[in-house]
């Protein structure tokens, strides 16, 4: 080829690589608090990082703009019997380095997340059989029935088989892994976005796939990603229009993002629910000056403890009106019959009362565990909690710690060691069981799992029994009323103090359309951005 | 002479394995890694067995052990959160703190001997009272404050320089460089007067003073009865003998702009070595923050060693007791 040949060829290419992208294609730069840390989507069960990896990744099902299951990867699925799951695999969907989407990927990705080193190995429990029907058939054969068995397929992503094979990532990569993994630092999905370049912790480029079996809702060609840990710079380069959308914008910020004429602050309410537990398992309380006995075995003081709070205070003055009280340890958008619970009454001279009855006339003394950078104004919470009960009379000491501490001081490795505390919790699976389960479930039996987050190891045997028929009840409406007799037992135990769901708060330039979900999943696939 | 390097390399050595044990016996308040690894709803054995993958369940004293064993031969192991060789991840971070710290000091030794020299010289224009005043909130202002303020004057209310980041960056060899590019210059410039500004007001109160003290000197008065020009007084005599000490101390204080560069990160997101230990302070990454460590007392030994040995180039008086037996 002459000069003037490969000149003219060059030219050409170049032109159709302007005629492929469509005209309006913008680059959108996304800025967020937490870091994108590896890309191998079964090292981290975490949302950010499903977020991020859902722009190349995708599962069988798909959620949509209501969190409501949609299909994904599978076209459509059926339950013949009980115990065995039918999923029909979409037809002419290929992976972003042209292989084919098959049934051996879903088997490959099935056995992936459940080998040792993953991180999601709950997504599909491991006496689950992967069954390969045809190309396109995958047959799931449980054990028990399991009506919430997809619920978190959205975020199980699926891996091309012959990829990993080639590179010599069959293996997860494991959270604490001491040799760098092939997965771990590249990505091949079927999803919306490639990834083009990816330093941890410092910035991460996706590139518009072309070849999406969806019809793209974005008009992207590329997606920057930044991770700004600093609130201040965060808030100042959307301000300076430097990023088009950061996440979570500070709460003192949130005044000024929404004044500047620019950008505008998107509110909504999250699923993670911010509760108080109380340690009810010990015979006497780590923490506390009472000697000999532990009180939050005595339900009146849980219940003192409950209508000493003033929530509605709570919202207004420490979340400046950015949260939803709650009365259940479930967000609302998560358990359908929770609009029949409501909070008991804020009651301080009440509250004064069952402590006399309970036999503290004059209060007691008890230490408190608190994060001070996990949740939105979790230290702030905590210290109005402790002014609250102060006025009931019992004096709490505060000890606020970086989270990097108070993990591994109140969680099952340091001990449970807690006497009063205040934690956050989103349910994995986006369902009850998990709550009824992992945090109220009795920790007694050692060998379980039940139970493991159950800091303040609440007990009862009867909310167990209940908990275990609603793993199997396959029909959803009588499922939502065993569900709602758990949390009236809850309830009227006053197991935990549930405060409320924290709300969302992203910056975002006006420019752009964006579609807040309530898992807070920042998705750029259904994102618009105006020139 | 030899002896005597020999002496301050084994003193070094000293120091950094001091330095060593200091921060790992720290390393045990920083929390636990293993909640920073995995998710909050990981079951127990799982932690344990990332735990154990991890040797964390060795005694501290193995642990140490097994460090130093490994950093003697320059493994740093590989971090918890990014999953990837310390030392590449250092490497990849080094071209970034090193610029800033080059062009801090510039910026810091230009401007502050500038700055220094005219407020000598008219002590008692407005201006020098200017400079006094700017030299005063350079100390006493906290870096990150100094940061955000300049980030919401020019990023934000004018526009004119970027927040946050590096720019666009041109890769030279395993080298990364913004000096290349315009948008990689303009990102400089905030991060640089940041990190600077406290050097610029250490090096300009210390011209003044030297100036002062040089300027009250015979063979300065001696020079004007000579009738020298007053420009050839100043800048040819008076200046150069007051460089000396500013030479020391800058060179001494490019240790502390390196580390303490980390503020000046957080607040840009530049992504030097000093965020990469932030973040891994944060999620307890130990393999990160004991190669950190290891490496800042290593420069900070360095050049300790290399100026006394041109002290000992510089100054006969102490070759002369050097020689001398103890």
């Amino acid at each position: 080829m002459s000069l003037r040949q490969s000149l003219l060829a060059a030219a050409t290419v170049t032109m159709l690589g302007f005629a492929v992208a469509p005209a309006s294609a913008q680059t959108l730069r996304y800025a967020n608090q937490g870091d994108l840390k590896s890309l191998d989507p079964y090292t981290l069960n975490e949302s950010t990082t499903h977020a991020h990896l859902g722009q190349v990744y995708e599962g069988l099902i798909a959620r949509d703009k209501d969190l409501k299951i949609i299909p994904g990867l599978a076209e459509r699925w059926e339950t013949p019997e009980p115990t065995r799951w039918r999923f029909h695999l979409r037809k002419g969907v290929k992976f972003q380095n042209g292989d084919p989407f098959t049934a051996d990927d879903v088997v490959f990705s099935a056995d992936r997340a459940r080998a040792k080193g993953s991180n999601v190995q709950a997504r599909i429990a491991a006496d689950v059989k992967v069954v390969k029907v045809d190309d396109n058939t995958v047959d799931f054969i449980l054990t028990s029935p399991n009506p919430i068995l997809h619920y978190q397929w959205d975020t199980w992503y699926i891996m091309d088989k012959k990829w990993a094979e080639a590179n010599n990532a069959t293996a997860p990569t494991p959270a604490a892994a001491t040799t760098p993994s092939f997965a771990s630092l590249n990505a091949n999905g079927t999803g919306a976005f490639t990834v083009e370049s990816h330093q941890p912790g410092v910035k991460t480029v996706f590139k518009a796939n072309p070849n999406w079996w969806r019809k793209p809702e974005h008009n992207l060609k590329e997606i920057v990603f930044t991770p700004i840990g600093s609130d201040a710079t965060r808030v100042a380069a959307l301000l300076s229009g430097e990023v088009d959308i950061m996440e979570p914008v500070p709460t003192q910020d949130i005044g000024r993002v929404d004044s500047t004429p620019t950008t505008q602050v998107m509110k909504g309410p999250e699923l993670r629910t911010i509760f108080l537990g109380m340690d009810q398992a010990r015979d006497e309380l780590l923490y506390s000056n009472i000697k000999g006995k532990n009180p939050f075995k005595d339900i009146k003081v849980r219940e003192a403890f409950f209508k000493a709070i003033d929530i509605e205070l709570i919202k207004t003055r420490v979340m400046r009106g950015l949260s939803t009280p709650s009365a259940l340890m479930i967000a609302p958008q998560l358990f359908p019959l929770s609009k029949d619970f409501t909070r008991p009454k804020f009651d301080p001279d009440g509250a004064k009362k069952l402590l006399t009855e309970a036999g503290y006339p004059d209060g007691f003394q008890v230490t408190m565990d608190c994060p001070n950078d996990r949740y939105v104004n979790d230290a702030t919470i905590c210290q109005a909690v402790v002014g609250m009960l102060a006025r009931i009379g019992v004096k709490v000491d505060l000890l606020a710690q970086p989270k990097a501490q108070y993990f591994a001081k109140i969680l099952k490795p340091g001990g449970y060691q807690s006497s009063f505390y205040l934690l956050g919790w989103t349910p994995g699976t986006s369902d009850s069981h998990n709550v009824l389960y992992d945090i109220m479930g009795c920790r007694d039996d050692p060998k379980s799992s039940r139970g493991e987050a159950n800091v303040a190891g609440y007990c009862n045997k009867k909310m167990d029994e209940i908990t275990d028929k609603v793993l199997v009840e396959p029909d959803p409406a009588k499922r939502d009323q065993l569900i709602k007799e758990a949390f009236e037992i809850a309830a009227k135990d006053y197991a935990y103090i549930p405060l409320h769901q924290q709300a969302l708060a992203w910056g975002v330039s006006k420019k752009l359309k964006v579609v807040q979900r309530a898992d807070n999943q920042v998705l750029p696939y259904w994102m618009v951005k105006e020139p | 002479m030899l002896a005597f390097t020999l002496r301050r390399a084994i003193q070094a050595i000293g120091v950094m394995l001091a330095v060593g044990i200091i921060s790992f016996s720290m390393f045990r308040f920083a929390g636990d890694p293993v909640n920073q690894i995995v998710s909050l709803d990981t079951s127990a054995a799982e932690r344990e067995a990332v735990r154990k993958s991890l040797g964390l369940d060795d005694p501290v004293v193995m642990q140490f052990a097994r460090y130093f064993g490994n950093a003697a031969q320059f493994k740093f192991g590989v971090s918890y959160q990014f999953r990837q060789p310390v030392s590449s991840l250092l490497a990849e971070r080094m071209p970034a703190t090193l610029e800033l710290a080059i062009c801090a000091t510039i910026f810091a030794m230009v401007f502050g001997i500038l700055m220094g020299v005219y407020s000598a010289l008219k002590r008692d224009t407005a201006l020098a009272k200017i400079f006094q005043a700017v030299s005063l909130i350079g100390i006493s202002l906290p870096t990150f404050l100094i940061g955000i303020l300049l980030i919401y004057l020019f990023s934000v209310t004018l526009g004119w320089l970027p927040s946050f980041g590096r720019g666009e960056v041109v890769r030279v060899g395993w080298w990364t460089t913004g000096l290349l590019t315009l948008s990689g210059l303009k990102a400089l410039i905030l991060p640089s007067i940041t990190l600077g500004l406290f050097q610029l007001t250490l090096i300009m109160r210390l011209v003044r003073a030297e100036m002062l003290e040089v300027l009250r000197t015979d063979y300065i008065r001696f020079a004007r009865a000579r009738g020298l020009t007053t420009r050839a007084i100043h800048f040819g005599h008076a200046l150069k003998n007051t460089l000396v000490p500013v030479i020391t101390v800058a060179g001494l204080q490019f240790g502390s702009v390196i580390a303490f560069a980390i503020i000046t990160e957080t607040v840009f997101q530049w992504p030097g070595m000093g965020l990469l230990f932030v973040q891994a302070v944060q999620n307890v990454d130990i393999p990160i923050m004991a190669a950190y460590l290891l490496m800042v007392s290593l420069i900070f030994v360095t050049i300790n060693l290399v100026v006394d040995i041109l002290y000992t180039v510089v100054d006969p008086r102490l070759r002369s007791t050097l020689r001398r037996p103890a």
